[in-house]
């Protein structure tokens, strides 16, 4: 009873989703909701703005910089989970004792 | 593992490895590539010479003091680097307009904070790979 609810939902859920498939518009489209007039800005004024001729650099380190640096904490975020998670003693202390083990 | 061949390859290629991986990152507002693939690159570097030689050499080519401190260091200056902006009297991360060199286009040295930002981050991405898998490797071999 309960499997087959699941999968009435989901089949449910399945189907209203690929129905919204065809109605998408068609990719590469030049009157495509996504190319608007952000995009254009970037393209024609990323050199002016930042002096860079990589616009994805530009975007990246100067209009999105905030979001990079979002990206770098994530990193940094991260790798203070590992090393709090993984590391209970001292390298060092280990290799000594390895050390003395052989 | 104690192969001739491997360590022979490795010592040979890792220099190409990480001059390939300066390039990008040098060169992230001229081409393509940028901050996180230099950075991830170089990781691999080191990735590599740990793989062929072992955690001990490879711990003695990037100590754990070192990298911290670069990882560290490297979000402080991208944060410092912001910080110019709001100094200068205008806003977080602001590029040209919080003064900036603007450089010729097309040059090494030319768009202000982009290339010193994808330096910091570069620097910062290559060691938290490598962090990350010393710290994996030693807790896998040690325990």
């Amino acid at each position: 009873m309960k499997k087959s609810f699941v999968v009435f939902v989901l089949g449910g859920l399945l189907m209203v989703l690929l129905s919204s498939i065809p109605e998408m518009p068609p990719m590469g489209n030049v009157n495509n909701p996504s190319f608007n007039q952000v995009s254009e800005y970037y393209i024609s004024q990323a050199i002016a703005d930042t002096n860079t001729p990589n616009v994805i650099a530009s975007i990246i380190t100067d209009y999105r910089a905030f979001d990079t640096l979002g990206e770098t904490t994530v990193l940094f975020t991260s790798i203070t989970a590992v090393i709090s998670v993984l590391s209970g003693k001292k390298m060092t202390s280990i290799m000594k004792r390895e050390d003395s083990n052989e | 593992m104690n192969d001739l061949i491997v360590k022979t390859v490795t010592k040979l290629i890792m220099p190409f490895i990480q001059l390939y991986g300066i390039y990008v990152i040098l060169h992230g507002h001229l081409s393509p590539g940028g901050a996180f693939a230099g950075g991830a690159i170089m990781g691999a570097s080191y990735i590599l010479y740990t793989l062929a030689f072992g955690i001990h050499e490879g711990h003695k080519k990037a100590p754990h003091e070192i990298t911290s401190k670069i990882e560290s260091g490297g979000i402080l200056f991208f944060i410092g680097l912001g910080l110019v902006g709001i100094v200068s009297g205008g806003f977080f991360l602001e590029n040209l307009s919080a003064g900036f060199p603007p450089g010729v286009v097309g040059t090494l040295l030319s768009g202000g904070l982009i290339p010193l930002a994808t330096f910091a981050i570069g620097m910062k991405v290559a060691s938290t790979i490598v962090t990350l898998f010393h710290r994996t490797i030693e807790e896998e071999m040690y325990d």
